[in-house]
């Protein structure tokens, strides 16, 4: 299969029905993305295909032809962060962090549509992204504040 | 606090060594001599040198047994070692695992393990929650019964000033100025006329000088970094995709395994077919494992799916079939011969249920739950011929070492463990299953490393999980006061399976079986809290804050039927109750002020207080409910605890945030069940915690009046589930007296 992974084109050789994750961690070592239960459940494996947030567990490499994925490592890098990124380090939301791609990569796409969500909203949109250390009050907070900053950039 | 000790202290000494191209600083324990490498030169009585702190061309290096599960831990002790070496908290680099072959050896895997438990000052917890329990058992097995309990908070910061004063010397030394008229800042020691000196450029010279030793650790008053807001050291990584973690371990020539184990929790396989998964795409080749089969391919997923083409033969496990029995075998234990402890026993509890009005009784139920990080358990491991490396998360480095020395009859100091950042823990990575399978299997593929990845499902089904409890009640009120309170509780020993694994056994009474409850601090008039040990049953394992989680809800629960009973208010009860107890009096206080409790309110509204002592922290929490529609929304939680010194504030929050909200989900929504053995929730559609719509505003404060320094990972989470019931009580007026509540009622 063909594929373009923040910005570079790629190919494996993987059967149709290899979910996405497995293709980017085993196959392309994009690491960023997170295995955690395998059927969309957690949102560890959420990067964004064509600009939208799927779970990549349940992207089939055969629906993944040709298509432009970004991942973690392509939203922004320790010296050229994402808004998201700079908001999530700001009100040090991590813990152990093995959710936090997803939960990045999540409110990524729901600032892209939604530029100034409302408390429901993050409510709606990030209640599939499981953090089992507990950090959701930092990741509302930081939510705002990447609304915030994208609105003065 | 306050007040300034020397670093020499009995019960350990400060040293440096020489090592390649620079310098460590560490703790010297007194204790026999070891067959250490680090020992050659060192006087008599004097072992074991375990380094903190690495100086050499490449800066500054937190050496750290301490495993971070997420919580901090490598974050606070690279803080409270920069306190004192005047260095920048961003710069310190950590090394959690043997730096140079000359750390690896079996005393410093030794002093690992001693840090094996989740919580900083765990250890120094109190006498009856060491006692018999797996932290005391375990530190003992380790240190052959040595006095020294590891204090980091004293050590790191004992090791950095005598880090900074020996490098005072070397620069004295190399430019001819005195000591006494450099000072030191960011990694650099400054001279009179202003010139700087890098420590890195100091470090060898510094090596050959006998290290400072009677220096006075700063005061309070002088420290630049504890206590006020940092920046976590692995903010950057964690919010990049850039922090490794065991299951992204990308060794030369490694292969992707799985394991298919026996879903009848620990019980044997007795054969299996598995023709149609070799002729799976990728499979490389499978191989039996103890209990299981392992599955080896060129893909992590391609392993999974050989693994579901796999026909095995089964045996049963060895634990009763229906959780019936289960929850029958503690029924049967609250008798003599099963009682394990009688810790509090004031007044006369027989004496004054005999002559009461009324005898109020009640049973509560906790039930298993799973451990479930959001990383699934992993390792790789690789066996040579007379050598094997492995890279995995794990909490206890020395089992590791020691059961693959075991499993292969390689020497412990040819095993080298390259610890892992690990995803979460809780408690499932005091274990150690996945690392002895990855060992079988690579005994079975010499030179080639495997990766053995657990899929979630296994992960979950084969978790080791918190432990199952029962607790009964009999108590009675007077004149409006609660008067007699006997709490009976009823568990399998965490301490006996856990160690069992390890073979090791625990003598004595586990006090785990009643930590958090005996040492209630209320002062009742006729008080009494025992513990029976139920037989083992499903295999059962430390879980975020270990027996208190069952016990804090047990006795609270048990309390708040009396208070009500009283027509007492559940606050000021325990307040009059606590008068004595000075810290629990305090963090009671301050969570009223903080959720300006007025009463229990009702009509649909209500609030909840518990609160528990465990790991030496008193915690108070209230929670505040409204019953709506759609079922009860948690609104609000406050907490207060009370640690002694809080190093980091930021961290600190983020702690108590995250065990409200574990402690919350799992009284909320979580239980393991067994049918045949065989665990029933697989996955976290059926197990997931909390997720962020059920989570509530939570307000955290942080109380420094006790001179102890204590660790706060584990002590939110026992008052959140009474606190929670407790609301709901006074919301809806049912009483919740088993956990899951979600099985009782509704929520939003």
């Amino acid at each position: 299969m063909k594929l373009t992974v923040n910005g570079t084109p790629l190919e494996a050789d993987v059967e149709p029905d290899m979910p996405l994750l497995w293709v980017l961690r085993d196959e392309l070592n994009i690491k960023g993305p997170k295995y955690g239960c395998g059927i969309a459940q957690c949102g560890a494996c959420t990067v964004h295909m064509d600009g939208e947030a799927v779970r990549s567990c349940q992207v089939a490499a055969a629906d993944a032809e040709g298509a432009r994925i970004t991942t973690i490592e392509g939203l922004g890098q320790p010296d050229s962060l994402h808004a998201v990124q700079r908001a999530w380090i700001t009100h040090q939301v991590a813990q152990c962090g093995y959710c936090q791609s997803g939960q990045i990569m999540q409110a990524a796409a729901l600032l892209e549509v939604t530029p100034a969500p409302t408390d429901d909203e993050i409510d709606e949109a990030m209640n599939g992204n499981l953090c089992r250390c507990g950090t959701y009050p930092r990741i509302r907070a930081a939510i705002k504040t990447a609304a915030q900053l994208l609105e003065d950039s | 606090m306050g007040r300034a000790r020397t670093i020499a202290r009995r019960s350990f000494l400060i040293g440096s060594a020489l090592v390649a191209g620079g310098v460590v600083f560490g703790a010297y324990v007194v204790r026999k001599p070891h067959d250490n490498p680090l020992l050659e030169g060192l006087g008599e009585g004097e072992a074991a040198l375990t380094p903190y702190v690495r100086i050499d061309a490449d800066g500054v290096t937190l050496i750290t047994p301490r495993a971070d599960k997420g919580q901090g831990a490598y974050h606070v002790q690279a803080a409270l070692l920069a306190e004192e070496l005047d260095v920048e908290l961003a710069d310190i680099r950590v090394d959690p695992g043997p730096p140079s072959p000359i750390y690896w050896n079996t005393a410093l895997a030794g002093e690992a393990a001693e840090f094996l438990v989740p919580a900083q000052g765990m250890l120094r917890s109190t006498a009856e929650a060491a006692l018999g329990s797996v932290m005391k058992v375990m530190g003992i097995q380790v240190t052959g019964g040595s006095s020294t309990v590891p204090d980091g908070f004293d050590k790191l910061r004992a090791a950095g000033a005598s880090a900074r004063e020996t490098l005072k010397l070397a620069a004295a030394e190399m430019t001819g100025v005195e000591a006494a008229d450099t000072t030191t800042e960011a990694g650099h020691v400054i001279l009179p006329d202003g010139s700087k000196l890098a420590y890195a450029d100091l470090a060898v010279t510094a090596a050959r000088i006998e290290p400072v030793t009677d220096v006075l650790l700063r005061t309070p008053e002088q420290w630049r970094i504890i206590g006020k807001p940092m920046q976590r050291i692995d903010m950057v990584a964690k919010s990049t995709g850039t922090q490794r973690y065991g299951i992204d371990a990308d060794i030369d020539g490694m292969v992707h395994a799985t394991v298919l184990m026996n879903p009848a929790q620990t019980g044997p396989i007795n054969g299996f077919d598995a023709a149609e998964a070799r002729k799976m795409r990728g499979v490389i080749d499978i191989v039996p494992v103890t209990g299981g089969v392992g599955i080896v391919a060129d893909n992590t997923w391609r392993a999974f799916q050989a693994a579901q083409a796999i026909e095995a033969d089964w045996g049963a496990a060895p634990f009763p079939a229906t959780m019936d029995e289960h929850w029958g075998a503690l029924a049967a234990s609250f008798d003599e011969d099963h009682r394990d402890s009688t810790k509090r026993d004031d007044g006369d509890v027989e004496a004054a249920l005999a002559g009461a009005d009324e005898v109020l009784e009640a049973e509560y139920r906790v039930p298993y739950a799973a451990h479930a990080p959001l990383e699934p358990i992993n390792a790789v491991v690789r066996v040579d011929e007379d050598a094997v490396e492995v890279w995995t998360g794990t909490q206890i480095p020395r089992f590791v070492q020691a059961n693959i020395a075991k499993i292969t009859g390689i020497d412990a100091d040819n095993i080298t463990v390259h610890v892992a950042m690990m995803g979460g823990s809780f408690g499932h990575r005091l274990e150690d299953e996945v690392v002895k399978q990855a060992t079988e299997i690579a005994m079975q593929m010499k030179g080639t490393p495997v990766k053995l990845t657990y899929s979630r499902e296994e992960d979950m089904m084969h978790d080791f999980p918190r432990q199952i409890a029962m607790a009964r009640l009999r108590g009675a009120v007077k004149d409006g006061q609660v008067d007699t309170l006997d709490l009976s509780i009823a568990m399998p020993s965490i301490t006996l399976s856990q160690l069992g694994r390890q073979g090791q056994t625990a003598p004595g009474p586990d006090s785990q079986i009643v930590a958090g409850a005996w040492n209630a601090p209320h002062d009742i008039p006729n008080h009494r809290v025992r513990g029976y040990r139920a037989p083992q049953l499903a295999p059962i394992s430390s879980w975020r804050s270990v027996g208190a989680v069952s016990n804090g809800f047990f006795y609270n629960a048990a309390f708040d039927e009396l208070v009500h009973q009283a027509g007492a208010d559940p606050l000021q009860e325990r307040l009059r109750l606590s008068a004595r107890h000075a810290r629990a009096k305090a963090v009671l206080e301050a969570v009223a002020k903080m959720s300006d409790w007025q009463g229990v309110l009702g009509n649909g509204r209500g609030r909840g207080i518990a609160l528990t002592e465990s790991f030496g922290v008193p915690c108070a929490e209230v929670v505040d409910v409204s019953a709506t529609d759609n079922g009860i929304r948690i609104e609000k939680v406050w907490v207060a605890a009370e640690v002694g010194t809080i190093v980091d504030p930021v961290n600190f929050e983020n702690q108590v945030m995250g065990g409200v909200i574990w402690g919350l989900g799992h009284a909320m929504n979580c239980e393991i069940t067994y049918t045949d053995g065989i665990a029933d929730q697989d996955n976290y559609h059926v197990h997931e915690g909390m997720r962020l719509a059920q989570t509530p505003e939570i307000e955290v404060h942080g109380l420094e009046v006790g001179n102890v320094v204590r660790g706060i990972g584990e002590p939110p989470v026992p008052p959140t589930a009474p606190a929670l019931a407790g609301a709901i009580f006074a919301a809806t007026g049912t009483r919740l007296r088993e956990m899951p509540f979600a099985n009782f009622v509704d929520f939003e």
